[in-house]
């Protein structure tokens, strides 16, 4: 297929379908030739999602991964959008507050996973708490650039119709950041997924993270493991996918060059 | 001068601006003195970094000045004010709002039906019929620039300050548009300044032409054009004016 040109309606479908059966035949081959036992061939994994789909284990386990991601997050989302245009809009509570920011950013949240034990004790909280924190620090870091790069001149439009502070901050430095700030929301959402599913294998025992773990632990169900790893694949997928539908949105589709 | 000139509009009084850049005192704006009448068409021109935004941005009360005062209607300019709105040479329109909606940006404390009636004799005004809904994206340049003055006109400004607002556009749309803006001009008759750095713009469009001398910004000269719209581009008088303000800027007329 040509990089060019316009990939024909069966070749958007075709060349994918090929690469992934390829994907599963190296797979399913290499269990064969190498004989293992321990390793699920994809056959196996089939199986394995069709008996955790019987069990309803699975819905449940779905079911409190996601309430944790929705809590944890949306709080991310709550406080870390205002505290991010605060930062943004006031030079002065940026210099102070951002070292901090900066040492706690790169801190992997899985390094916060025995701090929230000890806050939290083994429980949901501990891993709704988790994934705040995993989530905040992109969301606030894309509303402060977002915001330091609203243009000039968009500022003195907006003081020109003669805009109070407030006013102006929720009708043109809010909108003008908005589609960054959704860039923010989607990395944070994504990062959040990755989070949950560490956070589950020691800080709780329920959800996709602990049906990985206890998968392992209880008689090494490698098929089981493999159909709870696939589930997380397909559902961190369509968390994004539906973030980028919210990028279409026309009052912020401006911002995103390569949406059509 | 100006027909509509009927009473003093703005007043410019040794207006001066020494900008601080790396610790030196860099002059930007030098002892300008300027009248405008209400209702007068003034362009401004100079050389390219003279300092023509500067005093429009001064005068429109974004930049503050170091000495000298600008008084409009006795009244001296403190800060920006929706009575008298800049045109930004492009990228001015709010891209998350439809045309309707960036009409209407500084309408919010009329009523709606209010709102929606000025809207409509804007979008009527600037040409943009059809194109109500649809976001600046979706917009040409010249589209763009016609938004941008409907939007400051909806607000019913005395005074428009327009910085190079055809600068990005290419050079048939810029034709058109002056076009159109006389036609705005004389329907509504606000008082415009008018920064370009394009001669022929200047003497098709103004009752007076202000050019600066380079930076540091001086008035070397003011010219009326005294010719009456419709402008003749090839008449001897547009010519002889045009080869004036040439010969002001110091740029041969042969090429």
């Amino acid at each position: 297929m040509n990089s060019v040109a316009k990939p024909r309606r069966w070749e958007a479908f075709f060349w994918p379908a090929i690469a992934a059966a390829v994907l599963l035949a190296v797979w399913h081959y290499s269990v064969v030739l190498t004989g293992t036992k321990i390793f699920p061939s994809p056959t196996n994994v089939k199986t394995g999602v069709i008996e955790l789909l019987h069990k309803n284990v699975l819905w449940a386990d779905i079911g409190d991964s996601l309430h944790r991601v929705a809590v944890g997050f949306g709080a991310a989302v709550l406080v870390g959008i205002p505290v991010g245009l605060w930062l943004g809009w006031s030079a002065k509570a940026n210099q102070v507050v951002n070292p901090t920011l900066q040492i706690l950013r790169p801190i992997s949240p899985i390094a916060w996973i025995p701090v929230a034990i000890i806050f939290f004790g083994v429980g949901d909280r501990a891993a709704i708490f988790l994934i705040f924190l995993a989530s905040f620090f992109p969301i606030v870091l894309a509303c402060v650039s977002g915001v330091s790069s609203v243009p000039p001149v968009l500022r003195s439009a907006g003081c020109n119709f003669g805009l109070s502070s407030t006013q102006l901050l929720r009708r043109v430095i809010f909108p003008a950041a908005l589609p960054q700030i959704l860039v923010g929301v989607r990395v944070a959402l994504g990062i959040a997924w990755l989070v949950v599913v560490a956070a589950e294998m020691i800080a709780v025992d329920s959800g996709l993270g602990y049906l990985v773990i206890d998968s392992r632990n209880s008689g090494k169900r490698y098929d089981l493991v493999v159909a709870a790893m696939l589930m997380i694949g397909i559902i961190g997928l369509v968390l994004d996918f539906s973030v980028r539908r919210v990028e279409r949105i026309k009052s912020v589709r401006w911002g995103f060059r390569d949406a059509s | 001068m100006t027909e509509a000139g009927a009473g003093q509009k703005m007043r410019v009084e040794h207006l001066g601006m020494v900008f601080q850049r790396d610790g030196e005192a860099v002059s930007a704006l030098e002892d300008i003195n300027l009248d405008v009448s209400a209702g007068e068409f003034v362009c401004i021109v100079g050389p390219s970094g003279c300092g023509k935004s500067t005093l429009l941005n001064v005068l429109a009360g974004f930049l503050s000045s170091t000495s000298g005062s600008v008084t409009i209607d006795g009244e001296a300019v403190t800060g920006p004010d929706p009575r008298r709105i800049l045109v930004f040479q492009e990228r001015g329109v709010f891209p998350w709002l439809t045309v309707e909606g960036n009409i209407g940006f500084g309408l919010s404390k009329l009523s709606r039906a209010e709102r929606e009636a000025r809207i409509a004799h804007y979008v009527q005004t600037v040409r943009l019929q059809g194109f109500e809904e649809a976001y600046p994206a979706d917009l040409s340049g010249g589209m763009k620039q016609r938004l941008q003055v409907a939007r400051a006109l909806a607000v019913n400004p005395d005074i428009l300050y327009l910085d190079e607002p055809f600068g990005a556009l290419d050079s048939i749309t810029r034709v058109i548009m002056r076009g159109e803006l006389l036609r705005i001009w004389q329907t509504e008759r606000r008082t415009i300044l008018f920064v370009t750095h394009d001669i022929d713009e200047a003497v098709q469009l103004a009752d007076r032409v202000i050019v600066l001398s380079s930076r540091p910004a001086r008035i070397k000269e003011i010219l009326a054009i005294d010719i009456p719209h419709p402008r003749n581009i090839s008449s001897p008088r547009y010519l002889e004016l045009r080869d004036e303000l040439l010969t002001q800027i110091g740029l041969a007329y042969e090429v």
